[in-house]
């Protein structure tokens, strides 16, 4: 067992592409929650081979797509400073800011350094103890427990010089936000399966019975993901709403309980905008009491910040699954991977990028007047 | 950023204060924080995400979804073998 290869099977794919194509007899629109899902089924194409009655919207799961501008323009004042050495995941040094990205401080002198994990960030602190070392810990409840680690191991390590900007953001709030919306269209979730290994999916089992709405937890491969829309398509089909498990050898129901203590230890719920959506109620963490002294926008006063978003990306509107990326008039035109006018073409997460790096613009050449 | 990925625990130890392993993806093998896995041991397959292992991968379910999927449409092809291309 390798769990990658036999997930990606294509005699398996096909039948299971065949078992769908047999069960579906209506239309129906399900969201793959996950950026990371989002990019496996372009990469793979799965979108083409589900029955055309199937309509995969793609949803705000990108951690990169939706920290909001602001948090974006704080890192980029902060990274500019003399005495502070910036560490991000490489995936956010292209995100667009109201003016300018952080390759744009790197290439006027700052230092910025891209870091594998938040614990190499620890590294570099007890390397340079007379810089200010600052993280940028982003993500969904997938990277929180990382993060966490690092505020937790620098706490007791005593490190002075270390601090985390942190906008961390959480699946299920987003999901009721969604479903509040008078614009949505969502009939089934497909659940991000890594968020459900950290957290478990309990949380998910009221969003399914207040909303009749049903939510299959769902994984990455290949495979993973036609399990998921198999048991969405069964579920509404049968006019079921359930939350079903089709990851269970990477999810338990309870998820992480070491890793949802530590975060409990470390972080807070508080209102979290989302980049390209709006304010959602509840929807993030934020340092709690404990670790506030740890965090980088009380530790640098970085002033008002006057945030601007491009006039023409309608990156919110992908994010809200209400536009297909290639419907953007500025996309693969003004806008791509080199030069991302949003956030969501930015990372291969995003759905902007996913369409753009497996040639769908193409399609839409041919297709437009 | 998301991608969690699959790779085998070749090695446990702890490394101020933290426990930490070797995980082998596929040839590569990375330094990995292991403190949220804290049953997973040496030959363990696990997710890492951002340096951490975050779940462990449990193998008797792997198989079950595999059956699962083997044993899909085998009665509908029992009785009309032509339908499977
Ligand atoms: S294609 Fe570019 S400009 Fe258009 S929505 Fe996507 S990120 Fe924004």
């Amino acid at each position: 067992m390798k769990y990658l290869t036999e997930f990606r099977d294509n005699d398996l794919v096909q039948k299971l592409l065949y078992e769908i194509h047999q069960i579906t007899t209506r239309p129906w629109a399900m969201m793959e929650v996950c950026g990371g899902q989002t990019h496996s089924i372009i990469r793979n194409g799965i979108d083409q081979l589900l029955p055309p009655e199937i309509e995969l919207i793609h949803g705000p799961g990108c951690p990169v797509c939706v920290t909001p501008l602001e948090t974006i323009d704080k890192a980029l004042a902060i990274a500019a400073q003399p005495n502070v050495i910036f560490c991000s995941f490489g995936d956010m040094l292209r995100v667009p800011g109201s003016d300018h990205d952080l390759f744009a401080v790197k290439s006027q002198g700052g230092d910025i350094r891209i870091v594998y994990s938040p614990l190499d960030a620890l590294k570099v602190a007890r390397d340079n103890p007379d810089k200010q070392v600052v993280f940028f810990g982003i993500g969904f409840e997938t990277t929180a427990p990382a993060n966490a680690q690092a505020l937790v191991v620098a706490k007791k390590q005593g490190l002075k010089n270390f601090s985390m900007l942190v906008s961390h953001v959480l699946v299920p709030p987003a999901i009721e936000a969604l479903m509040q919306s008078p614009t949505c269209r969502v009939q089934a979730f497909l659940a991000a399966g890594h968020v459900c290994s950290v957290m478990g999916y309990w949380q998910y089992e009221p969003l399914a019975e207040k909303y009749h709405v049903p939510i299959v937890v769902t994984g990455f491969e290949p495979l993973d993901v036609l399990n998921g829309v198999y048991h969405a398509v069964l579920q509404l089909e049968a006019s079921r709403h359930e939350v079903e498990n089709a990851y269970s050898r990477a999810v338990q129901r309870e998820g992480n309980l070491p890793a949802q203590k530590v975060m409990q230890d470390v972080f807070e719920v508080c209102d979290r905008t989302w980049r390209g959506i709006g304010m959602i109620p509840q929807s993030g963490w934020q340092l709690n009491a404990a670790y506030r002294d740890m965090d980088a926008a009380i530790r640098f006063q970085v002033g008002d910040i006057h945030t601007q978003e491009s006039a023409i990306c309608r990156s919110g509107e992908v994010l809200q699954g209400l536009i297909k990326p290639h419907l953007c008039p500025a996309f693969g035109k003004e806008c791509t991977p080199s030069k991302p006018l949003g956030a969501t073409m930015v990372s291969s997460e995003g759905a902007c990028a996913a369409y753009y790096n497996y040639g769908r613009f193409i399609e839409h050449e041919q297709v437009a007047p | 950023m998301c991608l969690g990925v699959p790779g085998q625990i070749k090695e446990v130890y702890e490394l101020d204060g933290v426990r930490m392993g070797k995980v082998n993806f596929g040839g590569i093998v990375k330094e990995v924080c292991l403190e949220y896995v804290p049953e997973a041991v040496v030959g363990d397959y696990t997710i890492v995400h951002v340096g951490f292992a975050i779940t462990r991968l449990d193998e008797e379910s792997a198989l079950e979804t595999l059956k699962m999927f083997e044993e899909l449409g085998v009665l509908e092809e029992e009785l009309n073998p032509e339908h499977l291309e």
